[in-house]
């Protein structure tokens, strides 16, 4: 694999978590670049949404360390973190969508959090293109409770992308949607990516997508990294665990 | 003998096996304070260093009326009713009947207004915020405020406590007064009394010193509904049955600390 000369913008080197005596992750290395797509594969249950749950810090790592941009998370204080958390991008794997709030105070919340001021007219377009890059511009007055899962993931993502985060951490991004809408959510990814020059780490499963988006692929087994590689190294493997996931 | 030999040995299995969850719930019991002080710190120190996010607080305020309003109308009428009622026959027997008004009025303001007050909102209010809450934690709502620069005790906690703690004297004084309007209600059964003369004969008899440590007392129960009742919340587990148990959990919590906070309060007063 060629070496990537792009600055390195998450550095995670030996990360350990546990929760009680269940190891979760046992010393994963890996390193996030600059303009990169990264997607991370894992059996269901290996730790994938933990790794990036610690990137937020969201959950605090026992042991190894974190870097994102010039912050180390260990110990980081809460000025820090607020700078840490401002570069990021986080869509949960259950969309996470605020209740009491329709769709359109969901994606407002996020923008004024920025506390960068906004006019209401630039905030209203803004919210009207995240909703239209997701497919669903009738949805902006709709309650949480009145969609459909997928329909919630899809906001789940405008919510994400409407405040053009330097960093995304996906959360199976695709999970519980159709292929043809899954395939737009893929494009999405990248043309988010195209337009905005940031970094992604997308956790998934669907095949698909991870050969649409993948620039790099890391794989988690028994909470260490098992192989790293991009998608053509990863096709031409012959261990049998890899394939299963290609098949 | 053989019978008693059998009940000792089936007693002292008990306790063998007593004696290591007594150690493991004491040991549950003492994370739990420590966790109860951590939250309390940092609460205390929220209210004071950030940002005060005014909108949730008007917002909380509101529901906290809303939602509790018709019940109190309902239980302070009914109190009202029912201490006048049941309070008549003994002052009649001592000629005392123009006490009556007094009486209850000192009653409801002191003790029944503050108290039931509370109690209704601590199964109404504690426990709805223990599941809204409980709800946004399992579905990790809480956990997307954080990653989107929002302090969640700053911005669920704070105002919801901050509501409580305005609104639950506000509706304890309501209370008071559907109260004695049920006790007028309930003198009117059997004697015709106007509500002028009425509300005379009982303020003669109340002092400010009566509805003063009240007042300052419903402060706290407010207190404590908000604050147990997003503790609960807040901290719910993982599954969807947490939040069942947030709520559950606390009605019963606020509940019991409210009648130990009225305890003291009464001691405090006494001491006045
Ligand atoms: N907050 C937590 N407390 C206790 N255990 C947890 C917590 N979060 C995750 N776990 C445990 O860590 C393990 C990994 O969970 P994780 O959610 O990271 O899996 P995953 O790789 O994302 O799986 P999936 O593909 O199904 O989403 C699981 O066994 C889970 O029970
Ligand atoms: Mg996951």
């Amino acid at each position: 694999m060629e070496k990537n000369t792009k600055k390195v913008i998450i550095d995670i080197k030996d990360l350990k978590k546990s929760f009680g005596n269940q190891k979760v992750l046992d010393g994963i290395t890996l390193q996030l670049h600059e303009e990169e797509n990264l997607v991370v594969l894992g059996k269901s249950g290996s730790g994938k949404s933990v790794l990036i749950k610690c990137i937020v810090n969201l959950l605090e790592h026992d042991e190894g360390s974190i870097v994102v941009g010039d912050y180390e998370l260990t110990d980081i204080n809460e000025e820090d973190l607020v700078e840490v958390r401002k570069k990021i991008g986080f869509l949960f794997q259950g969309a996470a969508l605020y209740d009491s709030m329709t769709v359109r105070e969901n994606l407002t919340f996020a923008l004024s959090r920025l506390n960068k001021s906004f006019s209401k007219k630039e905030i209203n377009n803004k919210i009207v293109e995240a909703l239209d890059n997701v497919g669903l511009p009738d949805s902006i007055d709709k309650m949480p409770s009145e969609l459909s899962g997928g329909m919630k993931k899809r906001i789940g993502l405008a919510r994400t992308l409407v405040v053009n985060p330097k960093i995304i951490l996906y959360d199976e991004p695709t999970t519980g949607l159709d292929p043809i809408t899954s395939y737009e959510i893929s494009h999405l990814i990248n043309d988010t990516k195209a337009k905005f020059n940031n970094a992604s780490i997308i956790i998934t499963h669907d095949i698909n997508c991870v050969k649409t988006v993948a620039d790099r692929i890391v794989m988690i087994k028994e909470g260490t990294v098992y192989k790293e590689g991009n998608l053509e190294e990863f096709i031409k493997d012959e261990d049998p665990y890899i394939q299963s996931f290609f098949k | 003998m053989s019978k008693k030999h059998h009940q000792a040995n089936k007693l002292s299995l008990n306790l063998s096996s007593f004696i290591p969850t007594l150690k493991e719930k004491g040991i549950l019991f003492f994370m739990d304070v420590a966790n109860v002080v951590a939250y309390l710190k940092i609460v205390f120190r929220n209210l004071f260093a950030k940002r005060f996010e005014f909108q949730e607080f008007l917002k909380q305020c509101y529901q906290i009326g809303n939602k509790s309003v018709g019940l109190i109308s309902i239980t302070g009428i009914i109190i009202g009713l029912v201490l006048t009622i049941q309070s008549r026959p003994p002052l009649v027997d001592f000629g005392a009947v123009a006490m009556l008004p007094g009486m209850v009025a000192i009653s409801i303001i002191r003790e029944m207004g503050p108290v039931i007050t509370a109690l209704i909102c601590a199964g109404k209010i504690g426990s709805s915020m223990g599941a809204e809450l409980g709800s946004m934690r399992v579905s990790e709502q809480i956990d997307a405020m954080e990653v989107s620069n929002t302090n969640p005790i700053n911005f669920l906690i704070i105002p919801r406590v901050l509501a409580a703690t305005v609104m639950i004297p506000v509706l304890t004084l309501y209370a008071d007064a559907i109260g004695i309007f049920g006790s007028w209600l309930g003198i009117n059964i059997k004697d015709s009394i106007s509500i002028k003369l009425f509300l005379n004969q009982a303020f003669t008899q109340v002092d400010f010193m009566d509805i003063v440590p009240a007042v300052i007392k419903s402060f706290f129960f407010g207190a404590v509904i908000g604050l147990v009742g997003c503790y609960k919340g807040y901290n719910a587990g993982r599954g969807t049955e947490s939040v069942g148990i947030a709520a559950n959990s606390a009605v019963v919590t606020a509940s019991l600390l409210l009648i130990i906070v009225d305890l003291i309060a009464v001691q405090v007063t006494d001491l006045l």
